[in-house]
């Protein structure tokens, strides 16, 4: 690592900032952890993709131009979902194609987004964050982190690094979980039937923890194995990693 | 006869009536890993198969970006070789010129390929009503016409079908054995259409490619049907979509190992057939040729560039075996006769995005059929277009339970997301406000739109008692 520590602003995403703090916590510990120095933004909201993804691009380009305006010191933004990094690294260089200005700016902070575990991995160069979980641990590639920006080693290197951890593989690990932001409101029947199958492989896995790196699967899960009474546990990865059990 | 029209706006009902056909889940789920498995396996054996990928990319754009050109070419060589090119702007048109040809030609009957242009311009329908009957060669085609049915995927029309309903069905129109054995059931179709085969009028198939630079129609298939249908008759017609052209018949043999490959995991298909103008002297084929070019909302799509790559589609179907939402609602769920990935593009397209606004939200937006897409459309980036013309053009429904409409909810919500302190108010006083709704964590059923399509099938997560926002004070300390 550097002499200087890496600076990170963390980029909480609406999500985890509402619902699952936690997450946010734990991903600030293990940064620290790392010596890196975190700051947030207390003026962040969200990256824009409900609207972006229901076709309301006005509405987007509306809350996007501002977490433009936002990070425009940071060395290093760092968010724990990988379909909030893909809007702002993939869709925002889309989204502002036609304002040279804002585009300008939008590919600047694309360079300096990443996804918690790519940034683990890629950037700090770590694998083993000093974490201990006991348990059969599965991961569920989120569609966007896997498809998008090409994330799948890092999440996996990270888990098998945690001491005590037994890692299996879902059989249909690819496949997505069905969440779909809006489709998991527009289509809720196809959505919690593509979420069976899901925990079903994570059944037959023997998982007794389901890790994803987003907190809109993560919801879509846990919801549907609350409703049934399933036994599996879902987690964000940067729970998993703060945690020394 | 089948079902006619774009019933697309239906999606919602037709995907939950799917989804509670056992039958049909089983049908669907075992057919599209069979091919999706097969393509993975048949891919993983050409090397450089993503370089093919990448050329074929290449000349499905030069082939759209300057589509005039070429389609002038393939028609002046088609006419040289002495056959006889019609152009169609609409279904209406491609079934009058068809309907025609075949009252010219004195033809009663038609025996006809597989092709999904005849499907989209309701041909079936149009013959009927001229009193011309046609019969669909291809088994899954020849299936779903005795079920009156449209096709449920691009490749496999009757995918939805298993042999026990097959043979239902032969039993009570051609009064056959039962029998669940597929040789014998192949036997039974076979016996019927050779009859036809003879005495057919008129022969009508589709076209996999066109090659520009010989004027060459090139059809596929595994049953040899196709073969048939194209050399027996004495009048041939190849239905073609414009999008349909190569450049150069060396361009066919890229084109050939991704399409067999893709489709369903072969190297080849068992007939390739190169149609290159109606018969010469000494040799066999058919008399007169007829060529249909038909646009049909392609020139369109061509219209905004966007869109355009969706007419690179070489019709594979692998985007439907690897959809996940295709494979729980199966193909008659998007309501007209293009279904998965590719359905969603092209029905609002070429149907307008009235009635097909709802396809492009029928997706997750994984992603898993641009990575199996032989020809690379960025089909999710292009649903996201469509979706933001679907809301820049038309209204979307507003379910009962809904409050207010989406587009005022989205106003809202980017109001709220566009000041901090709303957005931390908002968030105060819905803290308030589920006390009465959340147990332990989580509320089990909410009355109003969007919620309330949540919690029919799952629990919703209270909001944290404080947000990050909050703790963030305590953390930095």
């Amino acid at each position: 690592m550097a002499a200087k520590p890496p600076r990170v602003a963390l980029f909480i995403t609406c999500l985890a900032d509402q619902f699952f703090p936690m997450v946010g916590e734990c991903a600030v510990e293990v940064l620290r952890r790392l010596g890196v120095e975190v700051t947030f933004n207390p003026a962040q909201t969200c990256c824009g993709q409900p609207a972006f993804n229901t076709g309301y691009r006005q509405e987007t380009r509306e809350v996007a131009a501002r977490v433009l305006d936002l990070f425009d010191d940071a060395e290093f933004i760092v968010a724990p979902s990988g379909s909030c990094a893909t809007m702002v690294r993939v869709f925002y260089p889309e989204l502002f194609a036609d304002d040279p200005e804002r585009l300008k700016k939008a590919e600047s902070l694309a360079r300096r987004f990443y996804e918690f575990s790519e940034f683990l991995v890629k950037v700090l160069k770590v694998e083993d964050v000093g974490a201990s979980f006991r348990g059969r641990v599965s991961y569920h590639d989120s569609c966007h982190l896997l498809r998008e920006l090409g994330v799948g080693e890092e999440p996996r290197k990270l888990i098998r690094a945690v001491r005590g951890v037994e890692f299996v593989e879902l059989d249909d690990y690819r496949l997505c979980c069905g969440f779909g932001g809006t489709f998991s409101v527009k289509f809720p029947e196809v959505s919690v039937a593509m979420g069976e199958d899901k925990l079903n492989a994570a059944k037959r896995a023997g998982a007794e923890v389901l890790v994803a790196n987003d907190s809109g699967c993560l919801m879509h899960l846990a919801g549907l194995a609350h409703r049934q009474g399933l036994p599996v546990r879902t987690m964000h990865l940067a729970e998993l990693l703060a945690k020394r059990e | 006869m089948s079902e006619t029209g774009v019933h697309s706006r239906e999606i919602h009902i037709r995907a939950i009536s799917a989804l509670g056909d056992a039958h049909l889940q089983e049908a669907y789920r075992s057919s599209t890993l069979r091919l999706f498995t097969g393509r993975v396996e048949a891919a993983s054996e050409v090397p450089g198969w993503e370089l093919l990928r990448d050329r074929a990319r290449a000349i499905k754009h030069d082939v759209i970006e300057h589509l005039d050109y070429y389609l002038a070419q393939f028609a002046d060589n088609v006419e040289g070789l002495g056959g006889k090119v019609h152009w169609a702007a609409n279904g209406e048109e491609a079934c009058r010129l068809v309907c025609d040809i075949a009252g010219r030609a004195g033809a009663r009957e038609v025996v006809k390929a597989k092709t999904m242009v005849s499907e989209e311009i309701e041909l079936t329908h149009a013959l009927a009503a001229r009193g011309i009957r046609s019969v669909e060669t291809d088994m899954g085609e020849f299936i779903l016409q005795l079920a009156g049915e449209r096709p449920g995927h691009i490749v496999a029309p009757a995918i939805h079908k298993t042999r026990h309903d097959v043979s239902e069905l032969f039993t009570a129109h051609l009064h056959a054995e039962r029998t669940d054995d597929p040789e014998r059931l192949t036997a039974v179709a076979r016996r019927a259409l050779r009859e036809m085969f003879a005495q057919a009028g008129m022969g009508l198939s589709g076209a996999n490619f066109a090659v520009a630079e010989t004027g060459t129609v090139v059809v596929i298939e595994n049953e040899g049907n196709i073969r048939f249908c194209t050399t027996a008759p004495r009048v041939q017609v190849a239905l073609v979509g414009i999008e349909k052209i190569i450049p150069r018949f060396a361009d066919l043999g890229i084109f050939l190992r991704l399409l067999g490959r893709s489709a369903t995991g072969q190297k080849l298909t068992v007939y390739t057939s190169l149609l290159t103008g109606p018969r010469r002297p000494g040799e066999d084929g058919p008399e007169e040729l007829h060529v249909v070019l038909v646009d049909n909302g392609r020139v369109a799509t061509l219209a905004d560039p966007k869109m355009r790559e969706a007419l690179f589609c070489i019709r594979c179907g692998a985007c439907l075996n690897a959809c996940p939402v295709y494979r729980k609602i199966g193909g008659h769920a998007y309501g007209w006769v293009y279904s998965g990935p590719i359905g969603a593009l092209v029905t609002p397209e070429f149907t307008g995005i009235e009635q097909g606004r709802e396809l492009p939200f029928a997706s997750t937006l994984c992603g898993a059929c641009r990575e199996v897409c032989p020809v690379k459309i960025n089909i999710p980036d292009l649903l996201l277009h469509l979706r933001s013309k679907a809301q820049e053009m038309t209204r979307a429904p507003q379910p009962k339970d809904s409050p207010v409409s989406e587009r005022t909810a989205m106003r809202l919500w980017a109001w709220l997301m566009k000041g901090p302190r709303r957005y931390a108010l908002a968030a105060r006083l819905a803290r308030v406000g589920q006390k009465v709704f959340a147990r332990q964590g989580w509320v089990r059923r909410f009355s109003k739109f969007p919620l309330s399509r949540w919690t029919e099938g799952r629990d919703f997560p209270a909001l944290a008692p404080k947000p990050f926002r909050d703790r963030w004070k305590e953390l930095s300390s």
